[in-house]
């Protein structure tokens, strides 16, 4: 387990690193030069010519991104062009509230994908299996940014149960738990949705392998309750493709929250990339887009992880 | 007949195969894909629908019933089902129906081209990383999983931002998220194929590595690829809408669902209509897509068919 965990830590430095450089890279595909665009269209050539020296842009590729990269590692992400205040400050409590809502949707579609995967996946072709797969084949392909409206059209503006936008009432003395996951409710399902349809239907077809598997047929002979044979040891067989595609969806929530953001007007740092690239703020889509990679990559890691740790074979692999 | 065993006719030496082929008259591989494909009912449909809107979004010219961009003032936001109006009016009295007819135009063209150049390119990279192996295989598949490594919403939304909004910079974007993927599902296929025994047999019978490659590892690698590819072409027409919708796709007033699923956005309260209806669209061409995708992996797969 210990060379397992050695290899894959080992590994994630490359991706990180080319990473990093396409991130870098992606900025120069930017119409246009940067010093012109801080300054305007009224600068002078030696203004320009002093602008493009102090930010670096004189020298070669390779130097430039040495020298951002090594500011990056020390967590200085340059100065934001719209606000001029330190990119970090401006990301980090977007990151989090990101956080939160990628958390809250995470719990929703584990949740709804396991019971209803679960469910269907041990009544095959019951009422319910087929209700289920056709409301999840449904949700699997519903835009985010609809469903969001939808759900906002319905529980906030017509039924008034939810607020439409933002993370705390405007009004409230103090931002309490309780008004957070208030106005968490309709964001996260919108989040989740896509995600717990895939978790169901994954969840499902695992089960209905496990099923068939002859150590259930054993199991069932030796008189285990049903609910022993399904919980205890079926689910722990069904689980390794299950935290796998878990550990995907994780990435997929960070991105979709990028639409749920805008909809909900979520303060996130799908929100924060959005207008950061209608204002042409480069420095804080490279830091949001680089610093969202990076959990990424270590939540794909972390999922690899506990996949190898619940199934020795991938460990031998 | 089978790929394996026109690997043995080919090679001179089954004469005998060739004679048994005569005597029971076989019925051809794509005939054989083309029964199974039409027994799921569910499939068929869902490539109907795609035949239809397909057809829609060619003759929009001559379906349309109004102008997609020239607005009646004195209708605005009118509901569903107004006289004329079959699908009512948006927020700035423009037909939607209408509307929907020629962004279908939009809408799948920003998803089809994409996923046809991607999978071109991904096809050749899986092929000559899963064929050739060595160095080749860990240049092409290391940098592709740099870009595996980014969540491939905010990849999408990132490059198409610093781009630029512009139907092109959308599928420019489209296309540099889907390669990895697309590319892993070929070199999957490939290093999969080159392991079989009929291409070891081949190997034995005298093939080059050309031959091998062009008449057993291509053919093989098109099949997933076909199918991965019909599923991406539902999913990135919801990615290339979300991207519409954020304004870093296609510009109003060219009509296109995402776009039109954002220019109701301000009249939820009062014409909730102006956004559901493209969406709802948009929900039932994905899914028509999804299940295709799902139909031909299938009716592709001897061991799935029906």
């Amino acid at each position: 387990m210990l060379r397992y965990l050695v290899y894959r830590v080992a590994s994630i430095v490359p991706v990180l690193l080319g990473v990093s450089v396409v991130v870098f890279l992606m900025m120069k595909l930017v119409p246009g030069d940067p010093a012109e665009a801080i300054l305007g269209p009224a600068a002078t050539t030696e203004k320009i010519e002093m602008v493009r020296r102090s930010l670096g842009l004189d020298k070669p590729f390779y130097i430039q991104y040495f020298r951002w990269l090594w500011k990056v590692l020390q967590g200085d992400f340059g100065s934001s062009i719209a606000v001029n205040v330190p990119v970090a400050q401006l990301v980090w409590p977007k990151f989090w509230n990101t956080v939160l809502l990628a958390g809250g949707s995470l719990v929703v579609c584990v949740v709804v994908g396991l019971v209803v995967g679960i469910v269907s996946g041990t009544r095959q072709y019951s009422w319910f299996d087929r209700l289920g797969m056709t409301s999840t084949l449904i949700l699997a392909n519903t835009p985010g940014f609809w469903l969001g409206l939808v759900l906002m059209v319905v529980f906030a503006l017509r039924l008034g149960w939810f607020p439409a936008t933002g993370m705390y009432s405007m009004r409230a003395a103090d931002k309490t738990v309780a008004d957070l996951l208030h106005h968490m409710v309709l964001p996260a399902i919108t989040t989740a949705a896509v995600s717990a349809a895939i978790i169901a239907r994954l969840v499902r077809s695992s089960f209905l392998d496990v099923i068939r598997k002859g150590f259930v047929t054993a199991l069932r002979a030796r008189g285990l309750s049903e609910r022993d044979v399904i919980l205890r040891h079926g689910l722990k067989n069904a689980l390794p493709p299950i935290v796998n595609i878990i550990g995907l969806q994780v990435g997929y929530l960070m991105g979709g929250a990028l639409f749920t953001e805008v909809v909900f007007s979520w303060p996130g740092i799908g929100l924060q990339i959005y207008s950061s690239i209608v204002a042409r703020d480069l420095p804080v889509v490279q830091a949001a887009v680089l610093v969202t990679t990076f959990v990424f990559v270590l939540v794909n890691l972390g999922t690899d992880v506990i996949v190898a740790a619940l199934d020795p074979r991938v460990r031998r692999a | 007949m089978s790929v394996h065993e026109r690997g043995l006719v080919e090679t001179g030496q089954a004469e005998p195969l060739v004679a048994e082929a005569e005597m029971f008259r076989r019925p051809s591989e794509w005939w054989i894909f083309w029964e199974a494909l039409s027994r799921d009912r569910l499939a068929v449909a869902a490539g109907g629908a795609i035949l239809l809107i397909c057809l829609v979004a060619v003759f929009a010219p001559l379906l349309s019933p109004y102008d997609p961009t020239v607005g009646d003032n004195s209708l605005r936001l009118a509901p569903i089902g107004t006289p004329g109006h079959l699908l009512g009016l948006d927020g700035q009295g423009r037909d939607i129906l209408s509307r929907l007819i020629w962004g279908g135009r939009v809408s799948l063209a920003i998803a089809l081209m994409p996923v046809t150049v991607a999978s071109v390119l991904s096809v050749a990279l899986g092929l000559i990383a899963g064929f050739f192996g060595g160095k080749v295989d860990m240049l092409i598949m290391r940098t592709l999983d740099v870009f595996f490594a980014f969540p491939a919403v905010l990849l999408a939304v990132a490059i198409a931002g610093v781009l630029g909004p512009g139907m092109l910079n959308v599928m420019l974007s489209i296309t540099v998220v889907l390669v990895p993927y697309i590319s892993r599902v070929a070199y999957m296929a490939t290093v999969t194929v080159k392991n079989e025994l009929f291409v070891d047999q081949a190997r034995v019978c005298g093939a080059g590595p050309w031959q091998i490659l062009f008449h057993y590892t291509l053919p093989n690698t098109l099949s997933p690829v076909l199918v991965y590819g019909t599923t991406l072409v539902g999913i990135m027409i919801v990615l290339g809408a979300g991207l519409s919708f954020l304004g870093l796709g296609i510009s109003p007033p060219t009509p296109d669902w995402g776009v039109m699923c954002s220019d109701g956005r301000n009249f939820l309260s009062v014409a909730p209509h102006v956004s559901a209806v493209p969406g709802a669209v948009l929900v039932f061409v994905a899914m028509s897509f999804n299940l295709l995708g799902d139909g031909l992996r299938d009716a592709l797969d001897p061991k799935l068919r029906k």
